[in-house]
């Protein structure tokens, strides 16, 4: 069958009208300080930096650039919340006040959703229907369990940890920001969050609800900056927990810092997950799995499914279906409720994307990109794979965290598995099939903290997310979260 | 009578326990473990580095039949370990006597130690029970957290506690489905070995459990560094041993489980929460539709 005469021709002929979000309803001020005490208060050394819409590259604000002496003043403030009211409330009070956050967020979702878009590149039908919503989520599931943790511990009492300090990365800004706000808080804890420097608009925004819902000063402090501002708060010695999410590099050189340490720490590390598919699959549903896998969020996703493995006997029909599917995919305006793919996140980001584009060239893999056309400002990447790969070359072994896909083939059951097992990575993985029984014996044979069967790239706060491997150490989410925010004791 | 006194007693080899098997020290080099009076008791493997990543290989080659045997059959395993023990009981007061032990407190150790592998055996088929959840996601889907075994394990056990400390790690380790590298008590080796002879005969497969003699000082950088080793767990040591585990440990982001301050005598010395240490969490998705 000629699959090139069947496909359907969606670009011809028809043309997607603008569809924008309006930004009319949304405030953002000129400069943010940094979130100490419950008040905003300029940095001690008095610089800021901007931050940009990737979009446009048109600066939306300035925001404060904490420095040694910001940093230990959130601490203190931490501290002092933490010995004050925080630790001595009742849990039940304490979980009131984490429902209060996510009620307010709920109401306020789409000014959120619409200055994550702008700020991060996102999509805006991503940070409306997945971002700010499982944010909300996380805060009002997590404020049930704050009355609750005996029951989440059998056997055994548990403590607060004290004062943690948070770092967090620039692909789901608030969302993150909500997956270690929240099970702190319900545990006991109070926090120093820093979010990334090319994302920190919602956080700031964040702070300014956490001002309005009332939580007593310093219970959740907000600082921005860069990477040595993260390096601070690490190594802080009056911090008693270190959660993180980015790279496996950074995350290494932390667990090295907190070494002889009493600190308690979870690093959400790197991933390049394998989504296997099988001859016996719902292929078209594959397909749609494949791309939501990697082109979800611009692949700025660490679970993503980076690798697909397909099995010999459907790949060129896989293939095929893909690549007309990645013809459908309208890459452009984050704030078009038609976008697909929006902003790479930053410039820089966008340079380590091309520089693995040319190595994945360089090492011999044939490399294809969908035609569709990208403005002529910002940051953009055109939805790409790779075939021809072998297991050992870089694009399949690293992390490229864009649009980038390298895909692989296998014959049977068991070469699949030695493909997908044999990175440093256990983030993620994903298979396809409608065989039960094979479905059951890949989900417990992949090395990996998640793994989405028949789905990819689901999310949900009572769902337990983190890795094996070097993907780190820890679990966020569900009832498996609250263990990273508690001492267990003897 | 004269003839039974006038026997010379057969002497025990204390060798190591590598992959199933006792090999003596690739190295060759051995220590001579003295009593307190400063007699020679026994020639002991000074094991090295090469040992040590041929114990890897043996138990990395062990974890995929191990973990993937039934929670029922380790459950039983364990206890076969616990009643073998028993049957050797004195030999083991005999050797913790040896070295140091006072007879009263020797047979309480090896009582105990009894006493903790029943402990975990019914555990086997339970702490998956306690610790696992089905999620209920918003959405249409099937949604459980496991626990599965992190995988090789590598262990330096407490120094002053050479037979229940040393099996106070093991244990839960195992009965979890990791397989372990561990290195034996430096100035207690004596049960660490014969410990390897019960385990070899208790249908515990070759690889499961290996067990090093030799030099905390030398050896513990190895058990830290080693790139195909899952996690780590140390119980002896001050900050600066602490702080070089974990720094050779985050080279592959081995997860580190210090258990410095644990106390091995009583109910405090055992725990489910000691089987989760060396858990991973998986976390599975299905959509549920027509």
């Amino acid at each position: 069958m000629d699959s090139q005469s069947n496909k359907l021709a969606f670009n011809d002929g028809w043309q997607y009208a603008p569809a924008p979000e309006s930004t009319d309803h949304i405030q953002i001020d000129d400069k943010y300080d940094l979130f100490i005490g419950g008040e905003f208060v300029a940095p001690e050394e008095g610089r800021y930096f901007e931050t940009i819409n990737p979009a446009t590259e048109a600066t939306l604000s300035s925001v404060a650039m904490a420095g040694d002496a910001d940093i230990d003043r959130a601490v203190k403030a931490a501290r002092k919340a933490y010995n004050g009211p925080w630790s001595k409330m009742k849990a039940s009070e304490r979980g009131k006040y984490i429902f209060r956050i996510a009620r307010m967020l709920q109401e306020r979702a789409r000014e959120f959703a619409t200055i994550e878009s702008l700020d991060g590149g996102k999509p805006i039908r991503e940070s409306r229907d997945i971002d700010i919503p499982l944010a909300a989520a996380h805060f009002f599931y997590y404020a049930g369990w704050a009355d609750k943790l005996a029951y989440a511990f059998p056997g055994r009492n548990t403590r607060s940890l004290g004062v943690a300090a948070q770092i967090i990365p620039w692909n789901f800004p608030l969302l993150m920001a909500a997956w270690k706000i929240a099970p702190a808080l319900a545990c006991g804890n109070t926090v120093v969050l820093k979010p990334a420097e090319t994302t920190p608009l919602t956080a700031m925004k964040l702070a300014e609800l956490i001002q309005d819902v009332g939580l007593p000063p310093g219970v959740v402090n907000i600082v921005t900056g860069a990477g040595e501002t993260g390096a601070t708060m690490v190594n802080h010695p009056d911090v008693d927990k270190i959660a993180f999410t980015g790279s496996t590099s950074v995350g290494r050189i932390i667990q090295k810092s907190l070494a002889g340490t009493k600190k308690k720490y979870t690093l959400e590390l790197g991933g390049k997950a394998a989504n296997i598919i099988f001859e016996d699959a719902a292929i078209d549903q594959a397909v749609e799995g494949i791309v939501n896998g990697i082109f979800f969020n611009q692949g700025h996703v660490c679970c993503a499914g980076s690798r697909l493995l397909v099995q010999e006997s459907v790949a060129d029909e896989v293939i095929q279906k893909l690549r007309d599917r990645m013809e459908t995919l309208i890459v452009g305006d984050p704030l078009d409720k038609n976008t697909d793919i929006g902003a790479i996140n930053s410039a820089e980001q966008l340079d380590t994307i091309h520089s693995y584009l040319k190595i994945g060239q360089d090492e011999g893999a044939e490399m294809y990109q969908s035609s569709c056309e990208i403005p002529a400002s910002g940051y953009w990447c055109r939805p790409t794979i790779f075939t021809g790969v072998s297991q050992s070359n870089r694009i399949v072994q690293e992390e490229i965290f864009g649009p980038v896909l390298a895909i692989q083939t296998f014959r049977t059951l068991e070469e699949g598995l030695t493909k997908a097992n044999n990175t440093p990575y256990g983030l993620s993985g994903g298979v396809w099939t409608d065989k039960g029984a094979k479905i059951f014996k890949v989900t417990q044979a992949i090395r990996a903290g998640v793994i989405w069967a028949n789905t990819f790239n689901k999310f949900d706060p009572t769902s337990p997310f983190g890795g094996y491997k070097e993907s780190g150490v820890g679990r966020e989410g569900g009832l498996h979260g609250l263990d990273a925010y508690v001492r267990v004791e003897a | 009578m004269s003839d039974a006194a006038a026997r010379v007693p057969v002497e025990k080899t204390y060798k190591i326990y590598i992959g199933g098997k006792f090999p003596r020290t690739e190295s060759g080099r051995f220590f001579a473990l003295q009593d307190h009076k400063g007699a020679v008791i026994a020639n002991i493997c000074r094991g090295s580095r090469k040992d040590f990543r041929n114990a890897v290989v043996a138990a990395r080659g062990a974890v995929s039949g191990w973990s993937g045997a039934t929670a029922y059959l380790r459950g039983q395993i364990l206890y076969r370990i616990a009643e073998l023990l028993e049957g050797r009981h004195d030999q083991f007061v005999t050797e913790l006597v040896l070295q140091g032990v006072s007879k009263r407190k020797a047979k309480n150790e090896v009582n105990a130690t009894v006493d903790r592998l029943i402990y975990y055996a019914g555990w086997a088929d339970k702490y998956q029970q306690v610790f696992s959840s089905v999620n209920p996601v918003a959405s249409s889907h099937f949604n459980f957290s496991v626990l599965e075994p992190t995988g090789v394990v590598s262990m330096l056990a407490p120094e002053e506690s050479g037979l229940l400390g040393l099996v106070s790690n093991i244990a839960p380790a195992i009965v979890g489905g990791n397989t372990c590298v561990v290195l034996a008590s430096e100035s207690m080796p004596l049960c660490a070995i014969s410990f390897a002879e019960v385990l070899h005969a208790s249908d515990v497969p070759g690889g499961v459990v290996n067990i090093l003699t030799g030099f905390r000082e030398e050896l513990t950088t190895h058990f830290a560094s080693h790139m195909d080793v899952n996690a780590i767990v140390y119980c002896d040591g001050d900050v600066d041993v602490a702080t070089s585990v974990q720094i050779e440990a985050a080279e592959n982001m081995k997860r580190v489980i210090s258990r410095v301050d644990a106390e091995w005598v009583g109910d405090n010395g055992q725990s489910p929460y000691f089987i989760r240490d060396t858990q991973e969490t998986k976390t599975t998705w299905h959509p549920i539709g027509g």
